[in-house]
């Protein structure tokens, strides 16, 4: 890390871990852990979007299995850390088994795939009442005590997910800069090239497939915790469109990009249903409108507003300020 | 009485079969001339199956509310493929995101006009009363349902096959640069497919009425299986469509009747096994 990007993520974890002091309401303490769950969620489907140039519809289909067996396995007696894990093992099986499927090319055969195999998930969980209570969802017992902390209130929730978010974070930092990252960007522009070279592009994207599908369970671990309820009404088309717009609103490809448009997304959603009910209708429009006038998405159109700012400050001569790589 | 369950069953199957045809015969040509899965296909469906209701309500004649609520639907799909997709030329991902967007957006105010209580279609009157051959009752509303159907697929089959339009669609399907080389004005032909399988999903929604319903939820029923469909049958086919209409509407309807908690998990086998073994789809002229 350089000292610049030390000393700009310095005052982020800061503020970050200063937000339940500062904003004291527990309303608001739950809309940010809101906020981080649904960021590791888009930092997930953008390890496939943004690096990999994979569009998934079928992305909450994670959230879905992961959270469904962490509630069945607690239900049936075990400990909430052995429900957890095995919740995750189990929803990233399945994400290796969906990819496999899904990854007969990463174009538009692979959205539609997905789409179809979270549509499965969807259906399984809305029609089979014994497990999964249908329609009306089942209950969460209780949120784990991790190594005898009590969670259960507002800041101490938002703390464990933030750290928990850390975790992930740091990961897929690692992840976008390390030789594998740059393989699968070479695999998404170039994958001709890449195989020439000796790559298998295949299993590159495959195993980013089940990586972002792993840390979608994670989120979906979390989901559950925070809500201690689950319904098919979580899995559905919707809810994997609202995190792959989250991605692409703040910008995919960019790390901050995926938690920059949850934040937004979040809080939009939440104040607008506040008010009136059709945030379907809006939900519909931001993605239009965003596809439409902003393909790059918020945090690289920001980025590249600002260096032309620093550049006519400094007097010189516009250079073609080139957009922080664009998502395919 | 159990071969009678089965007779029935397969005779709801196939008519569901032929609705499923209607849906997603334009989805596949769509998909095949313009490379891109409209994801509003469901919405168009459903908006079909409320047009319908509708018109029904203004005390429209059956055939004719089905005929003028498909081309109802089939403007809209004109307006959103001049108006939006047009503006994403080149941009296949963008505009199969945008087409999901609009659904959104027609779902939701498909909820705010209809509210979110099933609006039940009624079969027109001559054809409420069951058939009766052999000692067996037959729902003759399905069957007509399965006539139409059929005579749309051999309408489609000689469009495409015996008329200069299908010539030209079948060009850009197989190679579109080439078709505007020569030119064929690929961009008046993405319009008029466009056209045609809106049509022939709304007019399919509103056909579907008098058996599904028109409820909120209708086009994310129905988009998944249009999916499968394409999925099993291969894009840009017009055969491949028909064939896996027929499929899943059997597979489908025996899950339901069958084990309903399952119904959707049972199309994922066949799904499987085709995307393993037969990546190109059954008859398919386009990889996806």
């Amino acid at each position: 890390m350089t000292p610049r990007a030390a000393a700009a993520l310095a005052p982020c974890v800061l503020a970050l871990a200063a937000v339940p002091w500062v904003i004291g309401n527990e309303f608001y303490v739950n809309m940010a852990s809101q906020v981080l769950i649904y960021a590791l969620f888009a930092l997930s489907i953008n390890m496939m979007l943004g690096y990999g140039g994979m569009v998934s519809l079928g992305h909450a289909a994670y959230l879905g299995i992961a959270g469904y067996a962490c509630i069945l396995a607690t239900t049936a007696g075990y400990d909430q850390l052995t429900a957890a894990v095995f919740a995750v093992a189990l929803s990233t099986t399945a994400a290796a088994f969906f990819g496999v499927l899904s990854l007969r090319a990463p174009g538009l055969g692979f959205i539609m795939i997905t789409l179809a195999l979270g549509q499965i998930v969807w259906g399984v969980a809305y029609r089979a009442n014994d497990l999964t209570g249908g329609d009306n969802g089942i209950r969460h017992p209780a949120r784990p005590m991790p190594f005898g902390f009590d969670i259960s209130d507002a800041p101490s929730f938002y703390y464990f997910t933030l750290m928990v978010f850390f975790v992930a974070l740091f990961f897929i930092w690692r992840f976008a800069r390390s030789p594998f990252g740059a393989s699968l960007k070479g695999a998404r522009d170039q994958p001709r090239r890449m195989r020439m070279l000796g790559h298998n592009v295949w299993l590159v994207r495959w195993i980013t497939f089940v990586m972002a599908g792993f840390w979608a369970s994670v989120a979906g671990v979390l989901y559950v915790y925070y809500n201690l309820f689950l319904s098919p009404h979580a899995i559905s088309l919707q809810q994997s469109a609202e995190i792959l717009l989250m991605a692409i609103l703040g910008g995919a490809s960019t790390l901050s990009g995926p938690i920059v448009g949850a934040a937004i997304i979040t809080l939009v959603k939440n104040v607008v249903s506040t008010y009136v009910e059709r945030w379907n209708t809006l939900l519909g429009v931001i993605f239009v409108v965003v596809i439409v006038f902003m393909p790059y998405g918020l945090v690289p159109g920001c980025a590249q507003a600002w260096q032309r700012l620093r550049n006519r400050m400094k007097g010189r001569k516009e250079v073609s300020p080139a957009a922080s790589e664009p998502a395919q | 009485m159990q071969w009678q369950f089965w007779i029935i069953q397969t005779l709801n199957s196939v008519a569901f079969g032929g609705l499923l045809f209607l849906l997603s015969s334009g989805f596949s040509l769509i998909f095949g001339l313009m490379r891109i899965p409209n994801l509003a296909h469901g919405a168009f469906f459903m908006l079909g199956a409320y047009f319908g209701f509708t018109l029904l309500q203004l005390k429209l004649q059956f055939w004719l509310a089905a005929l003028a609520g498909g081309l109802g639907v089939g403007l809209i799909g004109i307006v959103m493929e001049r108006f939006v997709l047009r503006r994403l030329a080149g941009n296949e991902q963008g505009q199969v995101l945008v087409t999901l967007g609009i659904s959104f957006i027609i779902a939701d105010i498909c909820l705010l006009v209809w509210t979110g209580d099933p609006m039940p279609l009624s079969a027109p009157q001559a054809l409420r009363p069951p058939l009766r051959f052999a000692g067996f009752a037959f729902p003759t509303y399905r069957l007509v349902v399965l006539a139409i159907a059929l005579a749309a697929a051999l309408a489609l089959y000689l469009l495409m096959e015996r008329t200069r339009l299908g010539a030209m669609i079948r060009a850009g399907v197989d190679d579109t640069e080439m078709a505007r080389g020569v030119g064929i004005p690929v961009s008046r032909l993405f319009t008029t497919v466009f056209l045609l399988g809106a049509t022939l999903a709304g007019v399919g929604g509103v056909l579907g009425g008098p058996i599904l319903n028109a409820y909120p939820g209708l086009d994310t029923d129905m988009l998944p299986l249009a999916l499968i469909v394409v999925i099993l049958g291969g894009a840009g086919s017009l055969l491949g469509a028909f064939v896996g209409s027929f499929i899943v509407g059997f597979i489908y309807n025996f899950g339901i009747a069958l084990v309903p908690d399952l119904a959707y998990f049972v199309l994922f086998l066949p799904m499987v096994l085709v995307l393993v073994f037969l990546p190109q789809g059954l008859f398919g002229r386009v990889q996806i």
